[in-house]
């Protein structure tokens, strides 16, 4: 039992996790929290479903063209909900237009997919009990991408540019950096990193249009406990969040295990608003 | 001016009473009117609509406090009327006491829904907004999957039957008339903190927080306040809910019915009753009149909340709010008149001098201050002058209790002053300006002036809610001496022109305005002259001089040479974070060091 415990702990931790990197990921550049990372994963889970079992293409062509797609949805968030906002940063309107547009986004997928859960195809075949596909894909892909972006972000100039941007708004723009093509380019790969989650972790959650504002909320938790921004802090976030959510299912039952997650969550953030890793807030005066 | 008695000034202020959130107040009894008479189409189905809309807006009365005026983005809120229903339908149907009668049902869902009002708001008090959104609509989830795995008491999936209320309340029309009642009465309570010193003080900790403190607005108090009352007012819309449905189960209560509320605030516009009472109309009317697209009222609603937001962020209110459109008198000067200056402050007990001595605050590496020693006497102006970066704006942070400096000490006299607290300040008189002005720009003049004034009010929540005579008999007051305040500055005629209309210089007039509202033991200005014409320079300088003379300590910070050695008693001159030169205006003109480093040869 503790091993299908720790191996299902990890598998949703990691898609967790990989939510919580779509998060920063959008924050980084334009300093919104947008209610679309979990519709990401969700769709990720859709289109791969779609491409690969409906339509019954080989599976790499279903995930570029899954990838694509949503990346393109990424950049539909940047122009629609985030852009036309960022001049009242203060008043926090990007909370009401990201949560319209996920609503709108998941409404859709309710009503042109299916209200239903869909089945997702298996990937690669690979593995069977505790060492299944479904479980240990998501871990593999959660530890690729964050090796990915940690490669882009150190070792490219379009990385550091993003890092330039993240840093500070201002200067970075003063340098002549293309600060608007450098934000669209972030949530089109903010909507990448989405779509993986739900690809990779697609044979676990299946196809579910609900299932957008679960990873929402369950994405949101690993970026809470590891501080806004920090892509590090939110994969342990995600892991430790995925193994005591797999525990207290196996052990309290279902929804008490929400109970004690949302739970231990406030009591987290009350007891320290910044995370476990993260910056205090700036001075107001 | 009137000639013939002479000192006295003219008194603009008893024309014009201030505009309350029921003004004009024939659009809510014309709703009210036209609920009442809905018995007479004699179709079952449209009371039964009428009837939701009272209930809905009973719960978006309380959340408009929330949401419109204080600007906190509560968004599940459809927990609170699960809770309320829960509690009432479980009370009266007696499946875990005896069954207690409907009423008293009502009434325990309300101290249920007061409580968990504060647990849902609680996170509001510390965590940034979408942390807080977030939690609330994390809130509904778990509330909804308690209803249905608590099977014993809330029947689980299967629902239980909702409370009956008992005659003449148990017919269609009869609950009618009950709800619309009880929907009036929420809009007369909620109207009443609306316009009390609460609503106002809800609204500045939406805009101008740090504006809100300086004036000793205490923010978790004020919203713990509306969280109990809207927490209730949801219940208890909650036990009508279940009352209506006849029976309910978790279904009943999807993400929907939390959104129609959010954006039926929205839609009405921030800080208005009548906006958000037509908003819950029109979203509650929508469905029924666009049948066929039931299927799709998330994405309907969602749609819209998207447009508002986008294209008319003031709501229906900024439509019918005629304050945005009326011509303001071209040519205004602004003209302080020293009269009520006098009829303002008066005469007062000279208050102790306020000591700084060695404070140093360093933020990362940069010493910011450096052991600055200062002494603002009573009575005089004290000029605080020195270039950019040199410490002058936070050595006033430090003294308003936004900054704790690392060492050193403040007291007024021999009392200590608190270093941190910055809501404690108003209560010693101790009041402040900002660099850049921090208004209520939706408020008028009047109510941003009023914020001033806050803790001199005496009535309590409660009063406040009721509209008790000790609570009108403060907003008299406040609102006499917000006017006498304006008369003081020079801005007589605008009290009722919205504050973003105001031009920048007035906006600096109206901040000492807001200021002297406490009347101040010592008054704070952070460049007041910054922007202004010389001619309103000189004004400014006279009004400084005036308020000086009734007792105040002023600690002036200024970048006008001219200005600070005109009107200023002391100066102390700052460089790099330390006192570079300290006394008066003729001994600093001619300081070498200052002349070199500051004032140019």
């Amino acid at each position: 039992m503790l091993a299908s415990i720790i191996a299902s702990g990890l598998a949703v931790g990691a898609v967790y996790a990989l939510i919580g990197i779509t998060y920063n990921t959008m924050f980084a550049t334009s300093r919104v929290m947008s209610f679309t990372a979990g519709q990401l994963g969700m769709l990720g889970g859709v289109f791969g479903s779609l491409f690969a079992l409906r339509l019954g293409l080989p599976v790499l062509p279903a995930l570029v063209l899954t990838l694509a797609c949503c990346a393109l949805i990424g950049v539909v968030t940047e122009i629609v909900a985030v852009r036309p906002v960022l001049k009242s940063l203060d008043q926090h309107l990007y909370v009401l237009t990201t949560l319209a547009l996920a609503l709108l986004i998941q409404h859709t997928t309710a009503m042109e997919w299916s209200t239903e859960p869909q089945p997702f195809p298996r990937l690669l075949n690979l593995g069977s009990g505790i060492w299944d596909e479904k479980y240990w894909l998501p871990v593999v892909v959660c530890l690729l991408t964050i090796l990915g972006l940690e490669y882009l972000y150190r070792r490219t100039l379009v990385g550091r540019a993003f890092v330039a941007i993240a840093e500070d708004n201002f200067a970075a723009r003063a340098l002549g950096l293309p600060e608007r093509n450098l934000r669209i380019a972030s949530y089109a790969l903010a909507g990448a990193i989405g779509a993986l989650a739900g690809f990779a972790g697609g044979q676990l959650l299946l196809a579910f249009f609900a299932n957008g504002p679960l990873l929402n909320f369950y994405g949101f938790i690993p970026v809470a406990l590891g501080g806004l921004g920090n892509n590090r802090g939110a994969v342990i976030g995600g892991f430790l969040l995925g193994l005591f959510q797999q525990a207290a299912n196996f052990m309290v039952g279902g929804i008490f295990s929400s109970v004690a997650v949302f739970t231990l969550f406030i009591i987290v953030l009350l007891a320290a608003p910044q995370g476990m890793f993260g910056a205090q807030a700036a001075r107001r005066v | 001016m009137d000639a013939t008695t002479g000192t006295a000034p003219p008194r603009a202020a008893a024309a014009v009473k201030l505009a309350g959130p029921l003004t004009p107040l024939w659009p809510f009894l014309l709703l009210l009117a036209s609920g009442l008479a809905m018995p007479l189409t004699g179709n079952d189905y449209w009371g039964l609509i009428a009837t939701r809309m009272a209930v809905y807006w009973v719960l978006v009365a309380g959340l408009n406090l929330i949401v419109g005026f204080a600007g906190q983005l509560a968004i599940g809120y459809v927990a609170l009327l699960t809770i309320g229903a829960y509690t009432t339908s479980v009370l009266a149907a007696g499946n875990v006491l005896p069954p207690l009668p409907a009423f008293a049902a009502l009434g325990v869902a309300g101290l249920a829904g007061a409580v968990f009002g504060v647990v849902v708001g609680l996170p509001a008090l510390r965590l940034r907004t979408f942390y807080f959104a977030m939690t609330t609509l994390g809130f509904a989830t778990i509330v909804t999957q308690i209803t249905l795995a608590w099977q014993d008491v809330t029947g689980g999936g299967i629902g239980i039957p909702g409370p009956m209320l008992p005659e003449p309340f148990d017919t269609t029309w009869g609950f009618l008339y009950f709800c619309l009642g009880f929907a009036a009465v929420c809009t007369w309570l909620t109207a009443n903190i609306a316009r009390s010193r609460f609503g106002r003080a809800l609204v500045a900790v939406r805009d101008a927080e740090v504006a809100a403190e300086a004036s000793g607005i205490h923010k978790p108090k004020l919203l713990v306040l509306v969280f109990i009352l809207a927490g209730a007012l949801a219940a208890m819309a909650g036990g009508l809910f279940a009352t209506l449905q006849t029976y309910i189960t978790p279904d009943a209560f999807t993400f929907d019915l939390s959104l129609l509320f959010f954006i039926a605030v929205l839609i009405g516009g921030r800080g208005s009753i009548l906006g958000p009472l037509l908003g819950t109309v029109i979203l509650t009317v929508l469905p029924e009149i666009a049948a066929p697209l039931a299927a799709w009222s998330t994405f309907l609603y969602a749609a819209l909340l998207l447009v508002i937001v986008l294209a008319m962020p003031g709501g229906i209110a900024a439509l019918i709010d005629p304050r945005g459109r009326r011509k303001l008198p071209e040519n205004r000067v602004i003209a302080p008149l020293p009269e009520a200056l006098d009829a303002l402050l008066g005469q007062r007990q000279v208050p102790e001098p306020l000591r700084l001595r060695g404070i140093v605050l360093a933020f990362g590496g940069v010493r910011a201050i450096d052991g600055v020693d200062l002494e603002v006497a009573p009575g005089q102006v004290h000029g605080l002058i020195g270039p950019n970066g040199s410490g002058k704006t936070t050595t006033l942070n430090v003294i308003s209790g936004y900054y704790r400096p690392e060492a050193g000490s403040m007291a007024i006299g021999a009392a200590p002053l608190p270093a941190g607290q910055p809501q404690g300040r108003a209560a010693l008189r101790i009041a402040r300006t900002f660099q850049t002005p921090r208004l209520i720009g939706e408020a008028s003049v009047l109510e941003n002036v009023m914020i001033g004034g806050t803790i001199d009010g005496k009535a309590g929540f409660a009063e406040a809610l009721l509209s008790l005579p000790r609570q009108r008999r403060d907003e008299r007051e406040l609102e006499a001496r917000a006017r006498l305040a304006l008369e003081a500055v020079g801005l007589a005629g605008l009290g009722e022109v919205r504050a973003d209309r105001l031009q920048h210089s007035e906006l600096r007039f109206m901040e000492i305005a807001r200021a002297l509202m406490l009347r101040p033991a010592f008054l704070m200005l952070d460049e007041p002259a910054a922007g202004l014409s010389t001619e309103e320079i000189r004004r400014l300088g006279a009004l400084i001089r005036n308020i000086s003379r009734h007792g105040t300590g002023v600690l002036l910070v200024e970048h006008h040479a001219d200005l600070i050695f005109d009107i200023c008693d002391q100066v102390t001159v700052l460089n790099l974070g330390k006192v570079l030169a300290a006394g008066t205006p003729a001994e600093i003109r001619v300081h070498r060091e200052v002349v070199s480093a500051y004032l140019g040869a």
